[in-house]
Order: structure tokens, then C-alpha cells, then sequence
């Protein structure tokens, strides 16, 4: 029962601190309409920031330097797309191969980092607060995924929020109105990929270990949970909506801890996060598109 | 004001396609003016609207907007200054967003991270109200839930919000039907009118374009040929109209969607 329960807990550390990608994407996916194929490189860049910042000593310095990371990082992306004329999809897939090299450089030419013997945040305010010490990882992710939620739903209601929103939303009105979509599209990849890097630095931290794979097929998983959430809802507020972003991200890790259980190789994570999304997104697609079907078969039929 | 001077705009120039879109057009507008466009398919009305609007530069010439000297200006900043709607309501607002959060970006009020006020959303309630249309007890709905009248007054009344300095309507009640069209068009009368907004409007109903405003232009393959007010233009008929039209391009009105009747 303790080892079910422990297992529990894990999927819902993992899934809080993954749901920050999901609510990055959240802004860049749902709300601008940009499919950021960056954020895999992203995620890895604000875990390896965070390890590199974390080992020099300073475990607290490394949340805002992960952080301003991902944002350098959103910014070279959103640049390249709006200035470059490159393609919103490529300039995401450049910025992410890019980024593996500077991810191996930050780390000294090494694709793996231990910090087993490094005060992180987890490990500080576990020695502070002894009696919460299990419940730590739990305790500091939640309260981080509290403080996103809280901001998203304050700035996506700003004027410069319902920009981004309208830029994603109709083009065209954009392009007739006072907008600028190259400064909304720039601000809203900043900001969700700033938090796609503390995503990465919270999971470095806690699982004590970076390697240069930490955040591969972070795109797919953080979609799957992102579409995850969409079917519990889709519409009404913004905080409705966020909330069931991080409720998706935590369904999403629950039910992979479970097929674990089952015996399911834990090589076949990201083979089942892309399932998910290709279902996600192709039985929407294959409904509407079913009574065309029908219509042809019947036709055929009675020739 | 508005000064054209000499805007000229081809079209993949040097291929197959080229399409000579705007030739060499001048026109000036005086503060206040309301002028109809008429003329035939390809004649370079919108394309007149999209030089003035900034969506692409022109090839030579230049713009003037009152004081500013707009030939260079970015489309995002011009659109401070210009309101332009289109043919189909959907292009006009976020489908996605309420009537609230649409309004709060067309009013364009306060710095960058502030929020709808209550004060805000009863001076929108107030302005929805004009329209007549029961939009004030909706301001939360998705705009996507309009219907395509309701959706095209709630953009008219977006692009007046701020009264601009130049109003381009292109079409925008000839995808509505009949009656909501009569409505929006009167509504914009209501609006330009109580504004004194310069005004330019492209349709396709001949009657309209005679008895609204107080100007009227005919284009044909990229040129003003004509231009008439004031008296001149009281004395004219829908059938004038037509027979200057042969008259002028050498080519019978071919417009599609021409409207002669009221």
C-alpha cells in the first residue's frame, strides 16, 4: 500500500513540475497559436542553467537564471520566425538543435551533471523543515505551479495579453488593427518559454541529475497533457483552463505510473505520449469528417 | 485629409502574371469627405484600400494622412489612425475572445498590463446599446456565437471606437442580407456622420453609391475615371452612371455582383 501510495506521489511531483511546460505551451499553443518545437531543447537548457548555477552554490540564484534562459532562448525563436521570415515550426527546430550544443558547452563539454553532494532548493528547506521533508518536492512544485497559474491569469487579461490572445485568435484582425504581431508574438514566446526553463530547473533539482536527454520529447508529453486537459475543458475562463492544463499533466503522469505497474517498459513513455496526441488531435478531425465518409459509402452502395 | 499622389502598384513584375493593379492614381480628400467607389471586377478598389491601409508600400508615390506623411508607415501604425472593414465579418474580430475583451482592445485604453475596469465596461454597455442589437446583455459571450450582421456592426463600432481620421469600407454589408445590410449601412451613416470621419466606401449597389456621402469615384483597371460631386452629381442617374462608365473605359460594366435597383 505505502509503495502504491509513494508511486502516487512521484507521478504527481513529475506531473506538477512537467505541468509548468504544459502551461508554457498552454500560452504559446493554445493562446498565440504557435507550435513551439523549441521546448524540448528549452526544458534542457533551464535544467542544465539550473544544475550548472545550483553546483556553483547558489541553488536559489538558479530559479531566475533558468528562467531568464528559457526567455533568451523564446526570444531567439520568436525573432528568428518574425523577423527572419523563417517558419514558425523550423525556427522552433533550429533554435532546438542549436541549443544541444550549448547545453553540452554549459556543462563543460560533458552530457551529464551530479548533484548528489550540491545543496538544492528541495535539500535546503528539507534541513528547514524537517517534518514536511517528504512532502517537500510535492510542497515547492505546487506552490510554483500556484504562482504561474496566478500570473497567466492576471497577465492574459492585461491589454498586452489580449493581444497575444487576438494574435493567435484572428490574424487578419491583427493585421487591420494597432497590434503589432511581431512584439505579441516575441513577448508570448518570452514569457512561455521562461517558464518551459523553470520547468527543466525544477526537475534537475530535484531529481539531483542532469543528462543531456532530460528534455527530449518534452514537446509531445507536454502536449498530450495540454490536450489532456482540453477535454475536461476547453472553454470558459482562463483559470478554468490552466487549472485543467495541470490537472492533464498529473492524469497524464498518473496513468503512465500505472501502466508501469502493468509492466509496461518504461522505455515506452514517449511512444504513448505520441499516441495520445495523435489521437487528441485525429478524432476531433475523423468525427467531423465522418458523415462525409458515411455519405460516400452509401453512395457507392447504391450504385 | 487625404493626399494621393501618384500611387502606382504592379504585381510579381516580370512574370507571366504581372497585373498593373494601381496605375498612377491620385485623389484628394477633404476633411469630412464621404465618397462611394464604384467600378468593375480587377478595377483596383481594394487594392486602392490595401496601398492606403499599408498592407503592401506602393510602387511610387505618396500618402498623406491630415499632417503625417504615411507612405512609410508601418500597417500596425497606421491603424491607429485608419479603420478599415471588410466584406467578411469574421476578418474584424477575435472569434475566440468576448465582446468585452474584443471592445478593450478596439478602446486600446491605459499601458500594456492593464486591466477592463468597471467604469470601462459600463461605457461599453452604453456603446453597444446603440447598435440596437441586444449585444449589451452578451458581453461575455465568445464573439464567435454572432451572427455575421451582429458580428459586422460589432466590428463597425471597433473601428469607430476611437473615431479614426480615415474610415475604408470595402463591401463590408455585401456578404450580410438584406435587411441586416440596410441596418449596418445605417448604422455607419449614424456614425460616420455624428464623427465627421473621412470616409471611403467601395460597393457594389449603384443606388448607394449616388445617394450616400457626398462624393462619387469610378475606377477602371487601376485609374480614377471619374469624379463627381456636389451638383454634378445630383444630376446624376444610375444610368448616367453606366453610360459614362462605356463611355470613359470603352468596356460595358462588368461587375458581377452589380446592384442597379434600390
Amino acid at each position: 500500500m505505502s509503495m502504491i501510495l509513494s508511486l502516487g506521489q512521484t507521478a504527481f511531483e513529475l506531473g506538477l513540475i512537467c505541468s509548468l511546460t504544459v502551461l508554457a505551451l498552454f500560452l504559446s499553443y493554445s493562446m498565440l497559436n504557435v507550435c513551439d518545437l523549441s521546448t524540448d531543447g528549452c526544458f534542457t537548457l533551464g535544467a542544465v542553467v539550473g544544475a550548472s548555477v545550483a553546483i556553483s552554490g547558489h541553488p536559489f540564484l538558479a530559479i531566475p537564471a533558468s528562467m531568464l534562459a528559457g526567455m533568451l532562448s523564446g526570444f531567439t525563436t520568436a525573432l528568428l520566425q518574425t523577423k527572419a521570415g523563417i517558419d514558425s515550426l523550423l525556427a522552433g527546430i533550429i533554435v532546438n538543435t542549436g541549443l544541444y550544443s550549448i547545453n553540452i558547452g554549459i556543462m563543460h563539454g560533458s552530457s551529464l551533471l551530479n548533484m548528489n553532494r550540491t545543496d538544492t532548493i528541495f535539500t535546503l528547506f528539507k534541513s528547514q523543515f524537517p517534518s514536511l521533508s517528504s512532502y517537500m518536492i510535492l510542497l515547492i512544485a505546487l506552490i510554483s505551479v500556484i504562482l504561474v497559474v496566478l500570473f497567466l491569469i492576471f497577465f492574459l487579461s492585461t491589454k498586452l495579453g489580449l493581444a497575444i490572445r487576438a494574435t493567435g485568435n484572428n490574424p487578419s484582425m491583427v493585421k487591420s488593427s494597432s497590434i503589432n504581431p511581431v512584439f505579441t508574438t516575441i513577448v508570448g514566446l518570452c514569457i512561455a518559454n521562461m517558464f518551459t526553463g523553470l520547468s527543466g530547473c525544477l526537475l534537475a533539482q530535484s531529481q539531483k541529475f542532469v543528462d543531456i536527454n532530460i528534455g527530449q520529447g518534452m514537446v509531445t508529453i507536454a502536449l498530450a497533457s495540454l490536450l489532456i486537459g482540453r477535454t475536461l475543458c476547453n472553454h470558459g475562463s482562463i483559470f478554468k483552463r490552466s487549472f485543467a492544463c495541470v490537472c492533464g499533466a498529473i492524469i497524464f503522469r498518473l496513468v503512465y505510473t500505472i501502466a508501469l505497474r502493468f509492466n509496461m517498459p518504461a522505455f515506452m513513455l514517449k511512444l504513448v505520449s505520441s499516441i495520445i496526441v495523435i489521437l487528441a488531435i485525429a478524432i476531433p478531425y475523423l468525427k467531423s469528417q465522418w458523415p462525409h465518409i458515411q455519405r460516400k459509402i452509401q453512395y457507392k452502395r447504391g450504385m | 485629409m487625404l493626399i494621393l499622389k501618384d500611387i502606382s502598384k504592379t504585381f510579381n513584375p516580370g512574370t507571366v502574371n504581372e497585373k498593373n493593379a494601381l496605375n498612377h492614381v491620385s485623389l484628394t480628400l477633404k476633411s469630412g469627405d464621404f465618397a462611394t467607389i464604384i467600378g468593375s471586377n480587377g478595377a483596383g478598389k481594394s487594392t486602392l484600400f490595401n496601398a492606403i491601409c499599408g498592407d503592401f508600400m506602393s510602387d511610387t508615390g505618396s500618402i498623406q494622412l491630415e499632417d503625417m506623411d504615411i507612405t512609410f508607415m508601418p500597417q500596425y501604425k497606421r491603424a491607429k489612425y485608419i479603420g478599415h472593414l471588410y466584406q467578411d465579418p469574421n476578418k474584424g474580430s477575435a472569434p475566440g475572445m468576448t465582446i468585452l475583451e474584443n471592445l478593450a482592445l478596439a478602446a486600446g485604453k491605459g499601458g500594456w498590463l492593464s486591466h477592463i475596469s468597471k467604469k470601462d465596461k459600463l461605457i461599453f454597455k452604453e456603446q453597444l446599446k446603440q447598435l440596437d442589437l441586444g449585444l449589451e446583455d452578451r458581453l461575455n459571450q465568445p464573439v464567435g456565437l454572432l451572427s455575421g450582421g451582429q458580428r459586422q456592426a460589432l466590428t463597425l463600432l471597433m473601428a469607430t471606437y476611437n473615431p479614426p481620421k480615415l474610415l475604408l469600407l470595402d463591401e463590408h454589408t455585401a456578404a450580410l442580407d438584406p435587411q441586416t445590410a440596410k441596418k449596418v449601412l445605417s448604422l455607419t451613416k449614424e456614425i460616420v456622420e455624428k464623427n465627421h470621419i473621412t470616409t471611403l466606401m467601395i460597393t457594389h449597389n449603384m443606388h448607394d453609391a449616388l445617394s450616400l456621402g457626398n462624393r462619387t469615384i469610378m475606377m477602371d483597371n487601376g485609374k480614377i475615371i471619374l469624379d463627381i460631386e456636389g451638383s454634378q452629381r445630383e444630376n446624376t442617374t444610375v444610368s448616367d452612371l453606366i453610360e459614362q462608365f462605356k463611355e470613359k473605359s470603352g468596356n460595358e460594366f462588368d461587375n458581377d455582383r452589380i446592384l442597379l435597383t434600390k
